[in-house]
């Protein structure tokens, strides 16, 4: 049983994980606090739903073609609508404002849109919804899909980011962008392709969470507000701190379901929250800046 | 979409357009709602709710319009989106009242907000047609507003229905006496899994299992885990729509068939058989449908085409019999008197898709299902007894790959 829960634990985690991982990549590099993340992550599930659906091919496929799509609209948005922000912001800290009320805004369109084109209502489909035995345990296929993929794609990028010539450049612009220009290090691209990049994942993540989770235009905000305490827990613009924390959110809330009290798991991750922002503020593997 | 309707969204531009239209004699009529087209109650909204109002409006003006004494009027509709919000939808119905004066008024979504605008329906005397909310106050807010109609009955009568449900089976050795059951920590929940778990102890059931979730869970599996190793027959979940999809889904994961399976909103939405196919077979929830209702059959068929979705197996029927009685009642009272179209809903019989409702004490009677069951496809009426009443279908079938 104890394992039961742990493996449970570990793919909601893991999905908790994914979701986060594009916003750690745009908030942490790209400085851009992009409230309208969880639109689009929406968004990409209503892609995946009508390609299955409407289109009748796998969401599977789906996962190759929207993450694209999504990487070149982020990259878009940021090019358009956000650079004109990065440019005349004095401070990091004035970008960080200016970038939460120009994505606030950005928010509204996007849900607008899926209003517009798919109504209020409630969409889900089955896809992968098979059991799998491990060590006798059970676990739905799509969950562990999303697991896989999210280890994949935290060890992927971190290996990237660690050992590239590129991952070293994004990185340098997330720890100080003027010095970074010193090194001669085109920060703008750099900042497009970290927030691009964010965009394509969490696309990833919303195609893969429409596989078992019920979802409506209205639902962003429920995964923004998740990959932000994910993203503050793990360290900003860590992808390995993401996945860690995600995996003990998912861990900490299926562990108190079974042995404390199912009606206790939101209580119990908002205090590993807090515990987590008393003791490292800057994240569990964060560096602290400034 | 709706013919000489006005769809008006923004607020600002409700009003400066309420400011533009003349005040003329009564050469339409103006029927306003607000409701929840953003924030968490869009969902319910949207299925069993907002299609109602739209399919109403086309059928009176394809019937040349709302029959008011001799004449028949057309109407004009202003609709704002309450975003799930009380103060919100308090604040748009006092502004629909006062300021774009609507002869009639819709009601919003759900139980908290139809509780939120009844002391504003109540003030200005606009007649309050709540379908989409459950509350055991019903009886006393009924009397407290006069011109309030709670059309969807009170938990204690679903719960009852279901306990005579499980009773019935128990004594007929084909279920245990122990039952799990868990709740979505919100008011729906909260209220049903209360007046369960006083029925169920009082029909001598135990509750092997009872926990409550909060709202936004993401992953129920370990309470399905729990609710399996409790050994209990009876599965019962008071769960809302993206809930209800997961415990079906991860029960069929888990090979988790209990003899009976009831979950909670979201069974009767198209969407439900849609995604798990056959093996919805068994499934039981709140609602029903009638087979023998050719009048519910062609209003499922006519939800189907215009809406390009079936209608939700609960609300949905029991709403559009609502505005077929606030027509009806209107048409008798001659004029647009709302005292007198209350006073007509309280007393007069009517004929609707459900067949013929007169009210007791502003409430329905056996007019509606309470409990349901998916049979061969169909969202068969389980309770209460009265015609057309299935034969429940017990143990519920294994989950099929």
């Amino acid at each position: 049983m104890l394992f039961e829960v742990t493996l449970s634990g570990v793919t909601l985690g893991g999905m908790y994980a994914l979701v986060a991982m594009g916003l750690t990549l745009q908030y942490g590099v790209a400085r851009i606090m992009n409230l309208s993340y969880g639109e689009l992550l929406i968004a990409a599930a209503f892609a995946a739903f009508w390609f299955y659906s409407g289109l009748a091919v796998s969401p599977l496929i789906g996962l190759i073609v929207v993450p694209p799509l999504a990487f070149a609209l982020s990259y878009a948005i940021y090019r358009i609508l956000l650079q004109p922000l990065v440019r005349r912001a004095k401070t990091r800290d004035a970008l960080e404002v200016d970038s939460i009320l120009a994505t606030f805004g950005l928010l509204f369109v996007i849900q607008g849109v899926m209003l517009a084109l798919f109504g209020g209502a409630y969409f889900s489909y089955s896809f992968l919804s098979v059991p799998l035995k491990i060590a006798g345990a059970t676990v739905a296929a799509n969950r562990l899909l999303a697991l896989l993929l999210a280890v994949v794609i935290g060890l992927g990028l971190y290996f990237g980011l660690t050992r590239t010539r590129i991952g070293t450049a994004v990185r340098a612009v997330a720890v100080d962008p003027v010095a970074a220009q010193l090194v001669a290090i085109d920060v703008r691209t750099a900042s497009a392709l970290a927030f691009a990049l964010g965009g394509a994942l969490v696309a990833a993540a919303g195609v893969l969470v429409s596989m078992f989770l019920t979802f409506n235009a209205n639902l962003g905000v429920v995964f923004t507000l998740k990959a932000l305490v994910v993203v503050i827990m793990g360290g900003v613009g860590n992808l390995l701190g993401a996945l860690i924390a995600g995996l003990i959110l998912g861990l900490v809330e299926n562990y108190v379901a079974v042995f404390v009290d199912p009606g206790l798991t939101l209580a119990a991750t908002y205090a590993i929250f807090l515990i987590v922002l008393l003791v490292r503020p800057q994240g569990i593997l964060g560096r602290s800046s400034r | 979409m709706i013919g000489l309707g006005l769809r008006l969204l923004s607020a600002t531009a409700a009003a400066a357009l309420a400011f533009a239209l003349p005040a003329t004699a009564q050469d339409k009529v103006k029927i306003g709602y607000a409701i929840s087209k953003t924030g968490p109650n869009a969902g319910g909204a949207s299925i069993t709710q907002i299609p109602n109002y739209e399919m109403w409006v086309k059928d009176v003006m394809a019937k040349g319009g709302l029959k008011v004494g001799d004449k028949r009027l057309p109407i004009e509709v202003i609709e704002y989106d309450d975003r799930s919000n009380s103060e919100e939808a308090v604040r748009a119905v006092e502004r629909l009242i006062t300021q774009d004066k609507v002869d009639l008024l819709f009601p919003p979504w759900g139980t908290g907000l139809n509780l939120a605008v009844g002391p504003v329906f109540n003030k200005h005397g606009y007649p309050q047609l709540a379908f989409s909310a459950v509350t055991d106050r019903a009886p006393e807010l009924a009397k407290r507003w006069p011109n309030s109609f709670w059309l969807l009955g009170t938990s204690k009568q679903y719960v009852d229905a279901l306990t005579g449900l499980l009773k019935k089976m128990r004594d007929e050795g084909k279920i245990s006496a122990n039952i799990a059951m868990i709740s979505i920590s919100d008011g729906f929940g909260i209220d049903l899994s209360q007046a369960a778990r006083k029925g169920f102890t009082d029909a001598g059931f135990k509750l092997a299992y009872d926990k409550s979730y909060p709202i936004g869970t993401q992953d129920l599996s370990p309470l399905i885990g729990e609710a399996q190793r409790s050994g209990a027959d009876t599965f019962v979940a008071f769960s809302y729509p993206p809930d209800t999809m997961a415990l079906t889904e991860q029960a069929k994961v888990a090979s988790y068939a209990p003899k009976v399976m009831f979950l909670g909103v979201g069974v009767g939405f198209p969407m439900y058989p849609q995604r798990f196919g056959a093996n919805v077979e068994g499934i039981m929830s709140l609602g029903g449908w009638s087979k023998d209702n050719a009048a519910t059959q062609g209003y499922a068929k006519k939800h189907e085409e215009m809406f390009k979705r079936g209608p939700d197996r609960w609300g949905s029927q029991i709403g559009y019999a609502s505005l077929q009685m606030l027509e009806q009642a209107i048409e008798r009272a001659g004029k647009l008197d709302r005292a007198a179209i209350i006073k007509e809903l309280q007393s007069g019989t009517f004929d609707t898709v459900l067949g013929k409702v007169k009210l007791v004490d502003n409430m329905m009677q056996d007019n509606f299902w309470l409990i349901g069951q998916w049979q061969d496809g169909f969202f068969v009426g389980l309770a209460p007894q009265r015609a057309g009443v299935g034969t429940p279908v017990v143990p519920k079938p294994a989950w099929k790959n």
